[in-house]
């Protein structure tokens, strides 16, 4: 009797509902960052150690601020706290907003890098 | 020249980051060539989208929205102090073309894998970043099981324009990856010259 009351239910709890609803309960139903763009390959860096939770900061934020003691994309923020990144960018900004992680926006999309860099690139990959 | 680039946040001493897409068919070797030169094990990150859901009528109205996760593989690595290299495999899904514009946005060329055995399936890849204009190569990966044919042949049967380099490579070995990573880079740099005055 697997009925059509059950593929109702089904609507609305699919596997997708859950990820989606519980981590936008963390950023308090925020979808966009208070300050930053955080592009993917944006590089994060925190500007102290890791502060005590009791800052007004979530778990999550701490997390970051953990992760970030050396520069990091935030792709691999949101890899690593195995989040999605529209998530991760909310949580970024507030980061940002405190002034507790800097973070370097990569070259606009209408420039392309200087040639010393490719050729920086060219040479590296030479060398590895 | 000197000026660097956007660090509204004061930024500036971190390196610059520089993203290069992989793109191709399914099964072509996208992760395999990421894993094969990423300095870390390649990793998965996540975006949701929310899209309308197309084609279909539905009389409840219940289903007007569905959510889809998108996965994207990347690994990564670091040149130097200044320059840090990100690699994205490219989602194969055609409907995802949204999420490939955001991953194109920015990034400094791409690398369309190929497999001679299934050389359409890499025709959307080519199709997209020829109508963007980002640089991009070929780069046919010699499966063992493959038949091997000659450079241009394999242009000509992908009707590739003469200026986009094609090279042969092996994606499970990091030395061939790097190689297909420098021809792009070369290829890019020649595309960009007529912007760095």
């Amino acid at each position: 009797m697997a009925s059509a009351e059950d593929r109702r239910e089904d609507v609305w709890h699919d596997e997708d509902a859950g990820p989606v609803v519980r981590p936008y309960a963390m950023t308090r139903g925020r979808t966009q960052p208070a300050r930053g763009e955080f592009d993917l390959i944006s590089l994060v860096v925190a500007t102290r150690s890791i502060p005590s939770v009791a800052a007004g900061l979530q778990p999550e934020h701490v997390t970051i601020m953990r992760l970030c003691q050396r520069p990091l994309s935030v792709a691999e923020v949101a890899a690593h706290l195995n989040l999605p990144l529209g998530i991760v960018r909310v949580l970024l900004g507030d980061l940002l907003d405190k002034g507790y992680i800097l973070a370097r926006e990569p070259q606009p999309a209408s420039h392309m890098p200087p040639e010393r860099i490719f050729k920086a690139v060219i040479n590296g990959l030479r060398s590895l | 020249m000197g000026s660097g680039p956007s660090d509204v946040s004061s930024g500036a001493a971190l390196p610059m980051a520089i993203k290069v897409l992989i793109a191709g068919g399914f099964g072509v070797g996208k992760t395999t060539l990421v894993g094969a030169v990423s300095e870390i094990r390649p990793m998965r990150t996540e975006e949701i989208i929310t899209e309308a859901s197309v084609g279909v009528d539905d009389t409840s109205g219940i289903e007007a929205k569905t959510t889809t996760t998108v996965a994207m593989d990347f690994g990564r690595i670091t040149i130097n102090d200044e320059v840090v290299l990100y690699l994205f495999g490219t989602p194969g899904q055609d409907r995802f073309w949204f999420v490939w514009d955001e991953l194109s946005m920015g990034a400094v060329g791409a690398v369309v894998l190929a497999d001679t055995r299934r050389l359409a399936a890499s025709f959307p890849s080519i199709d997209y970043f020829e109508r963007r204009g980002t640089p991009f190569i070929v780069a046919v990966n010699c499966f063992d099981d493959a038949p091997r044919y000659q450079s241009e042949d394999v242009k000509l049967a992908l009707n590739l324009d003469p200026d986009v380099p094609l090279v042969l490579c092996d994606a499970r070995l990091p030395t061939s990856g790097r190689e297909v990573l420098i021809t792009l880079m070369e290829h890019a740099m020649r595309k960009a010259e007529p912007a760095l005055s």
